[in-house]
C-alpha cells in the first residue's frame, strides 16, 4: 500500500501508462488513505463508487492504449467546484443540499483527461478565510504536527491537508488572496495559482469574480505542471477566461534558469516575519543564484496597500456574489412571514460569522457616499499595484518572496479577524495584480512545520514559472512527509 | 369658450397662474432577440411558466453571463437611428437589490458607462409642427422576472421566463412639455424601433414600457420637484398619467404643500398615480462594474458598418414622400409612423397620382381597417390591387363614388377592383352618344322644370345632373354629363 502511496503524481502516471499498477489498485489505495486519515476532516464527501467506476474505466484504456494525461489518477475536488450528480456546498450551511446538474469547466477538463475523482474537499465557507475554520462542518487539521492540532490554512484547507496527509493524489484549490499557496506552504506542499483568465471560472462558486482563480495543489511542482495542462484553458462560458493557448508546462520543467533575473521586492523583508522562514527565504535565494540567476534588488512601492484594498474589492464583489442564496430557488430556505423575514432568517443562519462579516464590509464599501471613498480608491491602489509589477517586470523575470510571514498556527488561537488577514500579506498583491504564483516547500522551521516559498512571474509566464520552482524544489531536496499522513 | 379650453396642451390654469409641466421619460423597449442578454435561453413571449430558464437566468452557484452579440448591435443601430453618440468603450454594472424574482440578486445594467450617448428625435405634432426632444442616454440592461401574487393564499410564484430578456433603457432629456408631445415621443421611438427592427414595439405584450419623470413650474422657473409613474405600457395611460400627475402637483402647490420626490404608480381605473415609494425608501443600489462582463469595445469601422447598413428613417422617407409624391407633410408623417404603411404606399402609388393614393389610404383604408378591427398587416387588401383602384379612378374607368363600392367589395372578396367592375358592370359612361341619350331622356320627362331653367332659375342644372347620374345607376362620367348638359340647354 504504502508504496503506491510514495509515487508522486507524475511517476503514478507512468506506473499506470506502463502497466506496473492499475488505476483500482491506486484508487482503492487512496480510498482507504481517506478512511486512515479521516480525522484530518479534509473530505466533506467521499464518492467511493464513483471512483471504482471511474477507475475501472481508465483500466480499460490503459490496457487498449488510449490513455489520456491523468488517465486513472485518484483526486480531490475542493468543494468550491460545481460537481454533477455530487453534492457541493462551498463548506456553508446554506448549500447543504446542494446538488449541482452541471459540471464546471476546469473539473470536466480534468475527468476528460482521465483523472478519477475521490470526493469533495473542505475549505473555508465560500473561500473566505486563512485557517479553514470557517468551514460550516469545522475545521481541517494540518498533518503536520497533529497532535497539536495545527491549521492547513485556507481557504483550500482541505485540498492542501489531503494532498499532505496523502489522501489524494492532487487536488484543486481556488486562490483569490492566497487560497492555493497560503495552505500549499501550510502542509508542506505545492500549489500554483496560476494567471487570472488562464483557468476558467465557470461552475466555481464565485467568492470575488475578479480575483477568484482555480490551481492545483499537488506534492512537486511537476505534478502541478501535468495537473495544469489539464485545468487550464480557453471557455467561451467566461467572458474573463483568455483566450491563448497554454504550452505544454511538463516541457518546461529542465529549462534551468541560466542568465534569468530574479527580483528580490525589499517591501517582502520587514519585521514580523519568522527567523526560520527569513532563514529558508535567503537560502532559496543562494540556490537560485547558484544555479545561474541574476539577482536583483526591486521595490514595489505599493504593496502594504495591498492587503487594505484587498479587503475592500473581495468583500465588494462577494456582498454581491452571495445575494443569489436567497433560498428563493435552491439551498436551505427558512419559512416566514415575509419576503423580507424569509430572506433575513435564511442568510442570518445560512452563512457563517465571516462571510457575513464580509458582506457587511462589501455591502458598506458599496453604498452610496462611501463607494467613492473605499471601492473606487481601493481599484485604483489595485492599479498602482498592477504597474509596481509591470514596471519590476521590465527589469527581472521572476520575484522570489516567502509565502506567509509564519508557518501554520494552532487551530483556535487567531481569532482576531485583522491578525488572520495578515496571513496573506504576500500572496496578496500578485492577486490583485493576476499574475501568476506558486508556492513550494524548502524546509521545516524549528518545531518542524513546513516553510513555502513564493515564485511570482509576469502575466500568462507559467511556462517560465514552472522552470524556476523546478531549480528551487531540486536544491531544497525537500522530501519530507507529514506525521499525519497515511502510510 | 371657457378659458381652460384656450391654454395651450401641457398647461394648467391654477389659482396663482398658469403652470408648465417638465417631463422626461424612460423607454424600456425589448430587444428583437431570440435569447436573452446574456444566456442562450429562449426570450420568447407567452410560453409556459419557467420554460425558459437556463442555469444563468437561474443565478445558479458558479454561472456567467456572457453577452449576446447580437443585442449590442441593435443597440447601437438605434444610437446611430437616434441621431445619438456611440461610446466605442462602454462599462456593464450590477445594481444590487432584493427580490424573489430577481435570481442574481441584481439586475446587470449600465450606470456610469452606457453603450450609447446624447442624441435626439424629432417628434410630429398634431398641427403639423414638430419639435425635437433630446436623448440623454441610451443603455442595455436585464429584465427581471415576474411574481404572482394571487396563485396561493400566502405564497407567491415566480416565473423567470423574463428574467434576462434583454432591454434597451432609452432616456430621454426633460424636454417634452405636454401629456400629448410625451405620446408622440413614445410613438416616434416606436416607429423607430420598428423600422430597424431593434424592438417590435409591442405595448400590450411588455415589448415597450415607459417611466415618466413628471415635475411642474411657473413659466420660466427652475424646475420643480419630480415624481416618477412607473412601468405605463400604453401611450393612451402615458397621457392620462401625467395629466393627471401634474394636475395633482398643481393642487398641492397651490395649496402651499411641496412636492416628495418619490415613485408612483398609475391606476388605469381611478385614472391617477398612487405613491408605490418615497426617496427615503428608494434602495440603494451599490452599482459597481460587474466583474464577471468586460467592458465593451468596438471599432469606429464596426460601427460605420452597422450605419451603412441601417434602413432608411422616417423623417428623411417623410421627406422624400412630400418631394416624390407631391403629398402634404401632414399626410407623409402619418404614412411613415409604420414601415408597412410607407411600403405599401410606396408600392400603390407608384407612377400614380400620390396624393390621391395617400388620401385614399389614410381615409378610407385606415377607416375601414379600423372599423373591421383589423391591423393593416391583416388588411384584405393589397398594395397591388389598391393601387389599380387608384389608376381606375384616375383613367376615369370608375367614378370616385363607384370607387368607394368597389373598395367594399374588395375588403370583402379580395378581388382585384378591375374584376368586381367587370363582373358588375360599374365601368363609368364617358360616351358623348350613350350620355346624350340619357340627356334626352331626362329632359323629355321634366319639360316643365327646363322651361324654368331657361326662364332663370340656373340651380336646377344640379337636378338635372342628379337625374342623369341616377338613370346611369352612377355610372355616367359628371364632367361629360355637365359638358354635355350645359351645351344642351343653352
Amino acid at each position: 500500500m504504502s508504496e503506491l502511496l510514495d509515487l508522486n503524481l507524475v511517476e503514478a502516471t507512468k506506473a499506470l501508462k506502463n502497466k506496473k499498477i492499475s488505476s483500482l489498485e491506486l484508487t482503492n489505495a487512496y480510498l482507504k488513505s481517506i478512511s486512515d486519515t479521516s480525522s484530518l476532516g479534509a473530505y466533506l464527501e467521499i464518492v467511493e463508487d464513483k471512483a471504482i467506476r471511474m477507475a475501472k474505466e481508465s483500466d480499460k484504456k490503459l490496457i487498449d492504449g488510449t490513455a489520456r494525461p491523468l488517465e486513472g489518477i485518484p483526486i480531490g475536488i475542493k468543494d468550491m467546484f460545481c460537481t454533477k450528480d455530487i453534492k457541493t456546498t462551498a463548506s456553508s450551511k446554506i448549500l447543504e443540499n446542494f446538488i449541482p446538474t452541471y459540471e464546471s469547466t476546469v473539473t470536466q477538463n480534468l475527468w476528460n483527461d482521465g483523472a478519477v475523482i475521490l470526493g469533495k474537499l473542505s475549505c473555508d465557507e465560500f473561500a473566505m478565510g486563512s485557517s479553514n475554520e470557517t468551514a460550516a462542518k469545522g475545521n481541517v487539521i494540518n498533518p503536520w504536527l497533529k497532535n497539536k492540532k495545527m491549521s492547513p490554512g485556507g481557504s483550500s484547507g482541505g485540498s492542501a491537508a489531503a494532498v499532505a496527509a496523502r489522501s489524494a493524489l492532487a487536488a484543486t484549490g481556488t486562490d483569490t488572496g492566497g487560497s492555493i499557496r497560503q495552505p500549499a506552504a501550510f502542509c508542506g506542499i505545492t500549489g500554483l495559482k496560476p494567471t487570472y483568465g488562464r483557468c476558467s471560472r465557470w461552475g466555481i462558486v464565485a467568492f470575488s469574480s475578479s480575483l477568484d482563480q482555480a490551481g492545483p495543489l499537488t506534492r512537486t511542482v511537476s505534478d502541478a505542471a501535468l495537473m495544469l495542462n489539464s485545468m487550464a484553458g480557453y471557455d467561451q462560458k467566461d467572458s474573463t477566461s483568455a483566450n491563448l493557448k497554454m504550452p505544454d508546462l511538463m516541457d518546461y520543467l529542465d529549462k534551468g534558469i541560466k542568465g534569468k533575473k530574479i527580483g528580490i521586492p525589499k517591501e517582502y523583508t520587514q519585521d514580523g516575519i519568522s527567523e526560520d522562514i527569513v532563514k529558508f527565504y535567503d537560502k532559496s535565494i543562494d540556490s537560485l543564484r547558484v544555479e545561474g540567476a541574476e539577482i536583483i534588488p526591486v521595490s514595489l512601492p505599493h504593496t502594504k496597500y495591498a492587503l487594505p484594498a484587498y479587503y475592500i474589492i473581495a468583500p465588494a464583489e462577494a456582498s454581491s456574489n452571495l445575494a443569489r442564496y436567497d433560498g428563493v430557488r435552491y439551498g436551505a430556505r427558512q419559512e416566514a412571514s415575509s419576503l423580507d423575514e424569509m430572506y433575513e432568517l435564511t442568510r442570518g443562519n445560512g452563512f457563517g460569522d465571516e462571510v457575513k462579516r464580509r458582506i457587511m464590509i462589501g455591502t458598506y464599501v458599496l453604498s452610496s457616499g462611501y463607494y467613492d471613498a473605499y471601492y473606487l480608491k481601493a481599484q485604483k491602489v489595485r492599479r498602482l499595484i498592477k504597474e509596481d509589477f509591470e514596471n519590476v517586470f521590465k527589469k527581472v523575470d521572476y520575484i522570489i518572496t516567502p509565502s506567509t510571514p509564519t508557518t501554520s498556527f494552532e487551530l483556535g488561537k487567531k481569532q482576531d479577524p485583522l491578525t488572520m488577514y495578515l496571513n496573506d500579506i504576500f500572496t496578496v498583491p500578485a492577486s490583485l495584480a493576476g499574475l501568476p504564483g506558486i508556492s513550494l516547500p524548502v524546509g521545516l522551521d524549528k518545531s518542524g512545520l513546513p516553510i513555502g516559498i513564493q515564485l511570482i512571474a509576469n502575466s500568462f509566464d507559467e511556462p517560465g514559472l514552472i522552470s524556476t520552482a523546478r531549480v528551487l524544489e531540486m536544491s531544497a531536496g525537500y522530501n519530507f512527509i507529514a506525521d499525519g499522513a497515511a502510510k | 369658450m371657457n378659458e381652460t379650453s384656450t391654454l395651450k396642451p401641457g398647461h394648467i390654469q391654477g389659482e396663482t397662474g398658469i403652470w408648465e409641466m417638465v417631463i422626461g421619460l424612460e423607454i424600456h423597449a425589448q430587444i428583437s432577440s431570440k435569447s436573452k442578454l446574456f444566456s442562450g435561453a429562449s426570450a420568447s413571449f407567452g410560453s409556459e411558466a419557467n420554460r425558459n430558464v437556463s442555469l444563468v437566468d437561474a443565478a445558479m452557484p458558479g454561472m456567467l453571463p456572457v453577452i449576446n452579440e447580437f443585442c449590442v448591435e441593435q443597440a447601437v443601430k438605434t444610437g446611430l437611428a437616434l441621431n445619438a453618440k456611440i461610446n466605442n468603450v462602454s462599462v456593464f454594472d450590477r445594481k444590487n437589490y432584493f427580490y424573489a424574482d430577481l435570481p442574481q440578486g441584481y439586475q446587470i445594467s449600465q450606470f456610469t458607462k452606457p453603450i450609447v450617448g446624447e442624441g435626439e428625435v424629432i417628434v410630429d405634432l398634431d398641427d403639423s409642427e414638430h419639435t425635437t426632444i433630446g436623448i440623454e442616454r441610451l443603455h442595455l440592461e436585464q429584465d427581471a422576472g415576474k411574481s404572482l401574487h394571487d396563485q396561493h393564499p400566502t405564497k407567491s410564484y415566480i416565473d423567470l421566463n423574463r428574467t434576462g430578456v434583454a432591454l434597451m433603457e432609452i432616456v430621454s432629456k426633460p424636454d417634452i412639455r405636454s401629456p400629448q408631445e410625451a405620446g408622440s415621443y413614445v410613438k416616434k421611438i416606436r416607429s423607430i424601433l420598428r423600422y430597424i427592427g431593434a424592438c417590435d414595439g409591442n405595448m400590450e405584450e411588455g415589448s415597450l414600457r415607459a417611466d415618466c419623470n413628471v415635475s411642474v413650474r411657473k413659466s420660466g422657473e427652475e424646475f420643480g420637484t419630480r415624481c416618477e409613474i412607473k412601468n405605463l405600457n400604453s401611450i393612451r395611460f402615458i397621457i392620462q398619467a401625467i395629466q393627471s400627475e401634474a394636475e395633482r402637483q398643481v393642487d398641492i402647490l397651490e395649496t402651499g404643500g411641496t412636492i416628495d420626490q418619490e415613485t408612483r404608480l398609475f391606476d388605469p381605473s381611478t385614472g391617477e398615480t398612487r405613491s408605490m415609494r418615497s426617496k427615503e425608501d428608494a434602495h440603494d443600489y451599490r452599482y459597481f462594474p460587474d466583474p464577471d462582463l468586460l467592458p465593451l469595445e468596438f471599432t469606429e469601422s464596426w460601427v460605420q458598418g452597422i450605419k451603412e447598413k441601417l434602413p432608411e428613417l422616417p423623417d428623411s422617407l417623410k421627406k422624400r414622400l412630400v418631394k416624390d409624391f407631391g403629398i402634404t407633410s401632414y399626410d407623409a408623417s402619418i404614412l411613415v409612423e409604420e414601415k408597412d404603411y410607407v411600403d405599401f404606399y410606396q408600392q400603390a402609388a407608384n407612377g400614380r397620382d400620390g396624393k390621391l393614393t395617400a388620401n385614399w389610404m389614410i381615409t378610407e383604408l385606415f377607416g375601414a381597417l379600423k372599423k373591421d378591427n383589423l391591423s393593416f398587416s391583416e388588411s384584405p387588401i393589397s398594395s397591388k390591387n389598391f393601387g389599380e383602384l387608384v389608376s381606375l379612378i384616375t383613367n376615369g374607368t370608375i367614378s370616385g363614388k363607384i370607387a368607394k363600392d368597389v373598395f367594399a367589395e374588395m375588403m370583402k372578396s379580395k378581388k382585384s377592383p378591375s374584376e368586381i367592375v367587370k363582373e358588375k358592370g360599374l365601368e363609368q359612361v364617358s360616351d358623348d352618344s350613350e350620355i346624350l341619350k340619357l340627356i334626352d331622356q331626362v329632359i323629355s320627362n321634366n319639360q316643365d322644370k327646363v322651361a324654368e331653367y331657361l326662364g332663370g332659375k340656373d340651380k336646377l342644372f344640379g337636378f338635372f345632373v342628379g337625374q342623369i347620374m341616377k338613370l346611369s345607376q352612377g355610372k355616367a362620367n359628371p364632367g361629360i354629363v355637365n359638358k354635355l348638359l350645359k351645351e344642351k340647354l343653352k
